[in-house]
């Protein structure tokens, strides 16, 4: 087990270094001279020659690099021009508001997936198959921010029911004590059970978007690989053993179902790190998405670069972990490796 | 070696594609349906400038913000413009972004791709490191940061949606053409005399062809939620410029105070052509490749 995380861990090695590479010649193809870009339009040819020579534009791309990645390895993310605050540092702050909309919007999303997709798979052709059919269509269609604009005017313009789409917290409530940054996580340490149903209900709408939006490929996977499995020859035999429906499509078909799906959340964490940006934006969550489109908005490429590098990093990571959760369920794959 | 072996005469595969395609439309109503609406937004972007009722870009302050009626069929938003007006025009830039960026992908990508498979080697691995360090990203992250360097123009937007699609195409063309480099007709190509390259364009690239082209309808629907996402975010298209995606972050701030229809008919719009895209892909996938229907 523990050489194939090692061997898992040397593997996801080239892919951070292609990530780093990628990163840097981003910033190098800024359009014009990022030294007169980094001066301001009222710099003098002396002003913007001394901040090139400060960045280390004057010297070879290979030498940049070096320092590029010297910076790196020291946490150094650069700093953004609008904030002059480091960037690390406030993608550091940031982080966790987003950590936990995508998480729960992830969980949300596998409660209501697998259970439509086992069920639409033990019953083919039903009504509850063709809901599952319907759903995951229109979900692949649905434009992330639009499902958002939708849940908001419904819930919380016509009914009512959910805060105004500003953030985390209603303006009324403090934030509970820093501990893991989430705030659900946090409240409930701080013993605080009304921030802790405030948090929630700010972080409903936006989780629930993502979770509309990703339900779509883990439902069409259950049902698919749950079908694949209840038509296999062992689950047969439990069958014909006489075990209980419920043992026999929990315990034996789910099981094996559960790897190919496993493998889609791979996938689907790509889609949800970036609709996370989208929703971000809907629901001005204060998280790492809306802090790079502002700075896009600005021009201010540091922020940009530092939460490109971060999602990248983050998403090299998820599918490690994805892999080695994947040898802890089907012992075949630790055999292989 | 020309006259025999190659094709069959023409019009006869010609006519069977023909009712072959008649049959798989028959047998499956949904993808006529999607192929109607498929016409109807070709149509809008043809003609949409010259017969919507109203200038997509004049404003008329005193009809600001008035909710769906008679004269607005969608209303109108917050300078007074015909949402109807602005939505049908769109169609042409979102339409002609999804097709330039998968014509690009299919370019870049199915080249790339069938030279890996079929030369192996070196050009295989190159060729799977790029696709590689593509996937390391998420997708749209990396769009945003492509379209936030390059510069924030359309063009970058159709450059960044073929490049984060690229891994796609490169693999697909890949295995392709890898199962065919030693089959018999290559290998009969091959001993007659013909060059790789000869053979990569006239045997190999054929036959990869109408797989490749499910793919770009697979994928035309992926690219106009992505070039919409990035317009959204305010990359790429600019205000006034109709675009679906920018109408919508428009519109966003008025949905909020219950002016639904701003936001609300791009939406939909950009839903319908979505989804109109992926019926189709998967209508197309059945008639090129009947074991893969569902």
């Amino acid at each position: 087990m523990l050489t194939m995380i090692l061997k898992r861990l040397m593997m996801a090695i080239p892919s951070l270094i292609g990530v780093v590479i990628v990163t840097f010649l981003l910033t190098r193809a800024l359009p014009g001279d990022p030294a007169a870009y980094f001066a301001g339009p009222a710099a003098t040819p002396q002003a913007i020659q001394e901040i090139r020579v400060k960045l280390g534009l004057d010297r070879p791309l290979i030498v940049q690099f070096g320092h590029y990645v010297d910076d790196l390895a020291h946490g150094n993310l650069g700093t953004s021009l609008t904030t002059g605050q480091p960037v690390a540092s406030e993608l550091r702050n940031r982080l966790p508001a987003s950590a936990e909309l995508t998480l729960l919007g992830l969980i949300v999303s596998i409660i209501i997936a697998v259970p439509l997709g086992i069920l639409a798979a033990t019953k083919p052709n039903s009504l509850l198959d063709h809901a599952c059919r319907i759903v995951a269509t229109a979900g692949v269609s649905l434009p992330v921010f639009f499902t958002g604009l939708i849940l908001v005017y419904v819930f919380y313009y016509q009914l009512g029911w959910a805060p105004a789409p500003l953030g985390r917290l209603d303006v009324f409530f403090t934030e509970p004590p820093h501990v893991t940054g989430f705030y659900l996580i946090d409240s409930l340490i701080a013993r605080d059970p009304e921030t802790f149903m405030a948090a929630l209900k700010q972080l409903i709408l936006p989780a629930l978007t993502l979770a509309i939006f990703s339900l779509a490929p883990i439902a069409r996977m259950t049902r698919a690989s749950m079908l694949a499995v209840l038509s296999s020859d062992f689950v047969r035999t439990a069958r014909a053993s006489g075990l209980s429906a419920y043992t026999v499509i929990i315990t034996y078909a789910f099981r094996n179902a559960m790897l190919p799906v496993i493998t889609t959340l791979g996938m689907v964490f790509s889609f949800l790190l970036g609709a996370n940006v989208l929703v971000e934006k809907v629901f001005a969550w204060p998280g790492i998405g809306s802090y790079a489109v502002e700075a896009l908005l600005a021009s201010d490429f540091a922020p940009v670069q530092g939460f490109v590098l971060t999602m990248a990093v983050m998403y090299v990571a998820i599918n490690l972990m994805i892999d080695v959760l994947y040898g802890v369920i089907d012992p075949r794959v630790r055999l292989d490796a | 070696m020309t006259d025999i072996a190659t094709s069959p005469p023409r019009e006869s595969s010609l006519t069977a594609l023909f009712k072959h395609s008649r049959y798989v439309l028959g047998e499956n109503p949904v993808t006529g349906f999607a192929f109607a609406l498929f016409v109807l937004i070709v149509l809008a972007s043809v003609f949409g400038p010259h017969i919507v009722p109203y200038d997509p870009l004049a404003s008329d302050t005193t009809q600001a913000l008035k909710p769906p009626n008679a004269h607005h069929w969608f209303g109108t938003d917050q300078l007074g413009r015909d949402v109807f007006s602005r939505v049908v025009v769109a169609t042409r830039l979102d339409f002609f972004i999804a097709i330039a960026s998968v014509a690009l992908v299919f370019l870049m990508g199915g080249l790339a791709g069938v030279a890996a498979g079929f030369f192996g080697g070196w050009t295989d691995r190159i060729v799977g490191r790029i696709a590689d360090t593509i996937m390391a990203f998420p997708l749209f992250v990396l769009a945003m940061g492509i379209v936030a360097a390059l510069g924030n123009t359309v063009q970058n937007i159709v450059l960044a949606t073929a490049i984060v699609n690229f891994p796609l195409y490169a693999r697909i063309a890949r295995a392709e053409a890898n199962i065919r480099r030693d089959a018999g007709f290559v290998e009969a190509a091959r001993l007659s005399g013909n060059s790789d390259w000869r053979i990569l364009s006239f045997q190999i690239l054929p036959n990869v062809f109408p797989i490749l082209v499910v793919q770009m309808s697979l994928t035309m629907g992926y690219a106009i939620l992505n070039a919409a996402g990035l317009s959204f975010i305010g990359l790429g298209v600019r205000p006034p410029t109709p675009e679906w995606g920018i109408m919508v972050a428009e519109g966003s701030a008025f949905m909020v105070s219950g002016e639904w229809w701003n936001a609300t008919f791009p939406g939909a719009a950009l839903m319908v052509a979505v989804f109109c895209f992926n019926l189709l892909g998967d209508g197309l996938r059945d008639m090129v490749d009947p074991r893969r229907r569902t």
